[in-house]
Order: C-alpha cells, then structure tokens, then sequence
C-alpha cells in the first residue's frame, strides 16, 4: 500500500512539473473535458435533484415539528454546498470517469501502446496523464456549481410539496441565502478540487501499472474506483478540518 | 552517401546482457555488435528472448547486467533518446487506437512540432503510399486487418527517418506479397539512409533475402552469428534443426 501512495505521489509530481506544457496538449485537454462533461452532467443533475430532496425530506419534519422549518433552506444549503455535492459528485465521477482513464491507460498498456509512445521519445505522462488530470480538475468542480443548485433546486422542491414541512419557496431560499455565503461554495468547490486531482492521479496509475491481459484491465478499473472512494472519504475528514481553520 | 548525420546509421553494442524474470532468466549473457548501417537479423524459436532482447536495445527494459552502448553511449544514460533517432515496429503494430491511421503515423511529427501539419499530412500521405496503404488516412486501426496494422507501424516507423530500426517479426501476418515489399522497404531504407536495422524474425525467407548478417538465439544465448551464408552452413544441430525444419507429408515421416 506505502509502495502505491508512494508512486501515486512521485505520479502526480511529474505531471505537475509538465504542467507548464498543458497548452501544447490544449486539444486533448478540451477533449477530456467534452467527455468528462458530456458523459456525466446529466446524471449529476438527476443525482443532485434526489440528494437536496432526500436530506429536506429527511431533515424538514424534524424541524418543523419543533418549529423551525424556517431553517430547512439554511440547513440543505450547507449541507449540499460544502458536504453532499462534492462527495457525491466525486464518487460518482470515480465510477464514470475514473474507470474510464484506467481502462483506457491499461489497455494502452497492455496492448503496447505507451511502448510505442515511448519508442517515439513521447513522455506517457505528459501525453496520457496531464491532460487527464487537467480536465478532471477543471471539470469537476464545474459539475459541484451545477450539483449544487441542482440540490437546492431538489430540496426546495421537497420542501414546498411535502405535506409534513409545506414551506414556500422564498422561505427557503431566504433562509438559504441568509446562511449560506460564498466561502461556503468556494469551501466545496476546493473539495472537489482535491478530491478531482485524487481521482485523476489514482485513476492513470492504476492504469501505468496494468500488466497482464483483459482480466489485468479489470483489476486496474476495479481498484482505480475503490481506492478513489475509499481515499475521497478518508481525505474529506482531513480537508474538511483543514478548511474549519479559514471559517 | 548522405553528408546529413541524421540520416547516419548508429553502430549498437550488446555486452554481456543478462535479464530474468523472477527466477526465470531469458537473457543469458548476450554479446555481440551490430555495425552502422547494417541489417542484422536475430532468428530464433519463440520465447528464445528476441523481443526482450528489442525492448532492450531501445530501452524500454532495464537489464540486470551488461550494458547496451549506442554509438558509444549506454541506452540507459538519460539523453541517449533525444540524441539518436530510434524507432520500433511491434509485433502487434501497437498503434493508438484512440487515433486515426494518418495521426499515428504522423504523431512523431506533431508530438514534437517538427513540420507544419500541412507537411505532416504530405510526409504521412507519402508513406503510406510506401506500405500500399494510400488514402487510408482516415480510418481507425480497429477497421484494419493484421497485416495493414503492421504495414501502418512501419509507416509510422519511417516517418522519423531514424537512426536505428527495430522490427519485432516485421512479416507476421503479411501475404507473400506484402512479405516481400517489407523486405524490400527494409533494404531500400537501409541504402538510402543508412539506417541501422536490427530485424528480429521467424521468416527464413526474410533474414536471408536482406541480412548482412544473422544471429540464432536459443534460450536466451547466442548460438552464432556470422554472415548468412556462414550461419546457413554451421554445423550446430540446433541451428540445423530451426533452419530446415518443414511440414512432412505422411511418406515423409519416419516410422514410429
């Protein structure tokens, strides 16, 4: 394990060095961006809808038995703009998209693909992995933005049609603009951020180390998501207290 | 003779090279040199240790002993790559099938900038044309046959105009035809620019229709190495045996 975090981490080191050289591999970053974007902002929205709604649905009759549904819109903004949107956009972003750079880098791999590369005099990090990890940068924290008001959309919606809590819209949103500010957005996005650049270097690792034929692709696609989860949970502890410091 | 020295073969020099495997060793003290501008063709029986042999010269393994000097310099010592022009056909062709025909044979080019892509599109037209795949820029490599794979790695091949050539089994899956046309593109290469080629290879017929000289491989050693006429006539039974085998019709076989 010490062996893979060690690699993970010299990984990540080279393809920051040839960051400066992301231009020169524009197109394929914009290309990674299409797939990344197009594969997944569909089911980010429907996912994000079911997320603001299930936390008002479970949260707003507790609170409004107290009296306190006023607060419901404060409540799921938080919750959804510094918590819920980028973990759950991070984890799903590592089945989608994690898998996909695995599977293809490991196929690559194993079919000989970044031998050629590299019989070329092609740096496999700069041509496979930057613009990778790039995109993933970019493109994640873009789909929390959208997860995040998709979210709030889904709770409101909860929130005004569930007979148990029966607020009106601008109660929510008033109180959800009163508490929630843009340090708690920004909070989320440099989650996401964080948790992008983990799914990206775990990801093209697992598919650098692919060795032995389509079940060796299988295995690299199958730890490429675990170990982003796994690490996404772990790492949203220590960067959610790392953040308390700037609140 | 070109004065270009790009356009210069480079000489390779295999010293005691030793690889395993965990504990299966595949080369076992390999030693021999290969001169600028020569064809040098490796025959031997699969899993003889040819293709890890290749990987070596160009790089991509790191031996457990032994050195492999290009022109002089280890293939290991960094900068070796960026000096010297060296390219590989795979056996499998190993094109990116992420990209077209005409950007695999083009990405040298366009990886490292060194020609407008108006010129990229010409040089890749160009070679295409060489291999018998004229026009077929655009297609994928997943509509391609064995055998235009192949052809279309050597395109890729020739287009950096290299140094030293590798060719891992150059003729499998090629008709007689093509076979012949491949051999032929390896010894006009070889003339016009003095490339170094190192051919590993189970096509008799291609090692001793274009080799200066050939070495059998057994086991990860070295059996001989000599001109072909010389190796053609080495009285090792070994050697015999891999160069004469043949089907045998029924008369043929000897008796149980």
């Amino acid at each position: 394990m010490f062996q893979n975090i060690g690699e993970m981490l010299v990984l990540l080191w080279r393809t920051l060095e040839a960051v400066p050289v992301t231009w020169r591999q524009r197109q394929k970053v914009y290309d990674q961006l299409f797939e990344i974007g197009n594969a997944s902002l569909l089911m980010a929205c429907i996912l994000s809808v079911f997320i603001g709604g299930v936390i008002t649905l479970q949260t707003g009759p507790v609170l409004a038995e107290r009296g306190l549904s006023n607060y419901i819109g404060g409540m799921v903004g938080i919750a959804v703009c510094k918590e819920l949107a980028p973990v759950m956009m991070s984890i799903l972003i590592a089945g989608r998209i994690g898998s996909a750079m695995a599977a293809e880098i490991g196929s690559m791999r194993v079919y000989q693909e970044i031998d050629a590369l590299r019989t070329m005099n092609i740096n496999p990090v700069h041509y496979l992995v930057l613009p990778r990890l790039v995109a993933i940068s970019c493109a994640l924290p873009i789909l929390v933005i959208f997860s995040i008001q998709v979210g709030w959309m889904g709770g409101a919606l909860v929130a005004v049609f569930n007979q148990d809590i029966g607020i009106s819209f601008q109660a929510f949103f008033g109180n959800l603009r009163d508490t929630v500010d843009l340090g708690d957005v920004v909070n989320g996005l440099f989650k996401s951020f964080v948790f992008a650049v983990v799914i990206g270097t775990v990801s093209c690792h697992q598919g650098l180390q692919t060795i032995g034929g389509p079940r060796g692709i299988g295995r690299s696609v199958t730890k490429a998501v675990v170990n982003s989860i796994v690490l996404i949970l772990i790492l949203d502890y220590f960067v959610t207290r790392f953040l308390m410091y700037f609140e | 003779m070109m004065n270009d020295s790009k356009h210069h073969g480079v000489s390779v020099k295999v010293h005691g090279l030793r690889r395993s495997f965990g504990d299966q060793p595949v080369l076992k003290g390999l030693d021999f040199e290969v001169q600028p501008g020569e064809i040098f063709v490796v025959m031997g029986p699969s899993g003889s240790g040819k293709s890890v042999l290749l990987k070596h010269i160009i790089g991509l393994e790191a031996p457990d002993e032994g050195e492999i000097l290009i022109q002089g310099e280890s293939i290991q010592s960094p900068g070796v790559m960026d000096k010297f022009r060296m390219a590989m056909v795979f056996q499998s062709g190993a094109l990116l099938n992420s990209l077209t025909v005409g950007e695999n044979v083009g990405l040298y080019l366009a990886e490292h900038r060194l020609k407008p892509p108006e010129e990229i599109a010409r040089v890749v037209g160009e070679k295409l044309e060489l291999v018998g795949l004229k026009g077929q820029e655009d297609r994928s490599p997943s509509e391609l046959s064995g055998g235009m794979k192949k052809r279309v790695a050597i395109a890729r091949a020739l287009v950096i105009e290299p140094q030293l050539l590798l060719y891992d089994e150059p003729t499998s899956e090629l008709d007689p035809l093509m076979a012949v046309t491949i051999g032929e593109e390896i010894v006009d290469l070889n003339l016009r620019i003095h490339v170094t080629s190192i051919v590993v290879s189970h096509d008799r017929d291609l090692a001793f229709g274009i080799a200066d000289r050939v070495a059998i491989i057994h086991e990860g050693q070295i059996l001989t190495v000599g001109l072909p006429e010389e190796v053609k006539n080495n009285p090792n039974p070994l050697i015999q045996e891999f160069l004469t085998a043949h089907f045998k019709r029924d008369n043929e076989r000897k008796p149980s």
